[in-house]
């Protein structure tokens, strides 16, 4: 009798768990995807800012100075390896800021033929870097905590999969951009 | 693009945060987006075709005052149908953590999910009880925008992860025309203030030392709260309380320069938008935001902050200078377009394409 509600009590405290713990698996799972998602959308928004950026330097709209520090810029982020991309897109996006900022380059600029089209591709592609980089960080540090946890350690919840990093740059767009 | 969005509070109630879905979804659809948005509203109920009820909302008391909201099996059962007939691309849930219809969103829903967060919170018990249920939602949000700064920093503080920040829009069109409140009108000496009276940060004490040395003006004051008016200024001030959207409007026809003495917040300054896009001449303290919104001075004069005999001076040359006027006028006119709903809406819709990048297919019911 004593013996049966004990494997009874057993029986219901280990499905509970696995049910606990599958729940716990999914909702890790469910996180990865999502920072996998983030990190691409982060890489396209990137890739996207460098063409630009380099569509912008061969336009032979811009005088040849600002062409040249626009390629450089972009080809320096394009070709850092994984120490230096950090520093790279930061310095990009600072060279933005200093193209862009200068007195009337935005009414010169458009004035040139498909200098507007050039001007709010560029705007478009900035915005999304500081955004898909907000919406990848997010997701880096929820994963992170998910991880962390206890049941997620002693399990190996996480499987294989490497622990997250945040990628911090410098983004600020440029002061003379459409809102904020 | 095909959008679902999902508001909390009732649709037939005005409240900020429905009119800022309704802008937004008409932008949206301006801007050749398939929309549609599910809203606490009953069968009977008069909607734009664009609009889905989900249900009667039931006034319920929450974090201090009563909201009109849906909730409960049906309602969770009307949100799961739409989510799985909708076939969007993304689903945008504004106060995901509002116990009505966004809540029952994220739970229904997985994919590319967006939220907005509009009100700031403080850390109440409510919420704290409600957590861990709260956090699991959030994780489901892919991208998160406030519409302020404390917004954001209501919802960092408490859960963590960061926002970007996309202010709330004008739609400008709606502001242009608009008769002046009866009895008033720009008469060359009427000078307006907007906002919460009794908010020291909006400045009101500011205008009324000022208006001591502005002879001969008179000032119209719209806003709820509760202000002393100094004996000596009783017969040129004119106190209307708290006034409706449409009279707010016929407010900024009805003066001759808008006064925002606002000594510091104000992240975007709506007001001062609005006033804008009324064809008002502003004045406004030379605080980051404002002096950004004006164009340093090129769309409406500045004051030294927080200094009233600068605000007199300024007033006084402006009500002087009705050519000065009229030129601010037409320059701000000009200027607010950046603030109209169709440029806020694509930086919007710049946080769909980043969310539905790469390979995130499209918002699913989630069983």
């Amino acid at each position: 009798m004593t013996s049966t509600v004990i494997i009874l009590v057993v029986g219901i405290v280990v499905v509970l768990t696995a049910v606990y713990v599958s729940w716990r698996a999914g909702r890790l799972d469910r996180l990865h995807i999502r920072l996998e998602l983030a990190g691409q959308a982060l890489e396209a928004a990137l890739l996207q800012r460098r063409s630009t950026v380099l569509l912008m330097a061969g336009s032979r709209i811009l005088d040849p100075a600002t062409s040249l520090m626009l390629a450089t810029a972009a080809q320096e982020a394009r070709i850092a390896g994984p120490e230096e991309r950090e520093r790279a897109e930061s310095d990009l996006s600072r060279t933005i800021r200093a193209v862009v900022d200068q007195d009337r380059f935005r009414e010169k600029l458009a004035e040139a033929p498909g200098g507007a089209d050039l001007l709010e591709e560029l705007d478009a592609a900035v915005t999304k870097v500081v955004y898909s980089r907000r919406f990848h960080n997010n997701a880096v540090g929820v994963t992170r905590t998910a991880q962390q946890r206890w049941l997620a350690k002693t399990l190996r919840l996480a499987g294989h999969t490497d622990f997250p990093q945040f990628f911090e740059i410098d983004d600020d767009p440029p002061k003379s951009m459409a809102t904020e | 693009m095909r959008i679902g969005i999902v508001c909390p509070y009732s649709w037939d109630m005005p409240g900020g945060v429905k009119q800022h879905i309704d802008d937004l979804a008409q932008a949206l659809i301006a801007q050749d987006h398939e929309v549609s948005v599910i809203a606490p509203a009953a069968d009977d109920d008069e909607l734009p075709p664009y609009v889905t009820g989900a249900g009667r909302a039931i006034p319920v008391p929450y974090n201090g005052s009563v909201a009109r909201m849906s909730f409960g099996f049906i309602s969770a059962a009307r949100v799961r149908r739409w989510v799985r007939d909708g076939g969007f691309d993304v689903l945008h849930i504004h106060e995901p953590l509002i116990p009505s219809l966004g809540v029952l969103a994220c739970w229904a829903a997985k994919g590319p999910i967006v939220a907005t967060f509009h009100a700031s919170f403080s850390r109440s018990r409510a919420i704290a009880v409600a957590e861990p249920l709260l956090r699991s939602a959030l994780e489901k949000l892919h991208g998160r925008i406030a519409v302020s700064d404390a917004a954001r920093k209501s919802l960092v503080e408490q859960f963590g992860g960061d926002t970007v920040l996309i202010p709330n829009g004008v739609t400008v069109a709606r502001y242009t025309e608009a008769e002046p409140l009866d009895g008033w009108g720009p008469d060359g000496s009427t000078i307006g203030f907007l906002g919460r009276v009794d908010e020291e940060r909006k400045g009101l004490p500011i205008l009324l030392e000022a208006l001591k040395s502005i002879p001969d003006a008179k000032l119209l004051i719209a806003g709820p709260g509760e202000v002393k008016v100094p004996k000596e200024l009783r017969d040129r001030v004119t106190v209307l309380g708290m006034v409706s959207e449409a009279d707010k409007i016929r407010a900024y026809h009805s003066v001759d320069v808008f006064c925002a003495p606002n000594t510091r917040g104000e992240s975007f300054g709506i007001v001062l938008a609005e006033a804008m896009a009324s064809g008002a001449t502003v004045l406004a303290s030379d605080i980051p935001a404002f002096r950004r919104v004006l164009g340093e001075g090129q769309a409406g004069a500045l004051f030294r902050n927080g200094d009233p005999a600068s605000l007199a001076e300024e007033a006084r040359a402006l009500l002087e200078a009705p050519e000065r006027r009229a030129k601010l006028a037409a320059e701000a006119l000009v200027a607010v377009r950046k603030y109209d709903w169709s440029t806020v809406a694509r930086d919007v819709v710049r946080v769909y394409e980043t969310v539905t990048a790469g390979g995130a297919g499209r918002v699913e019911e989630d069983a």
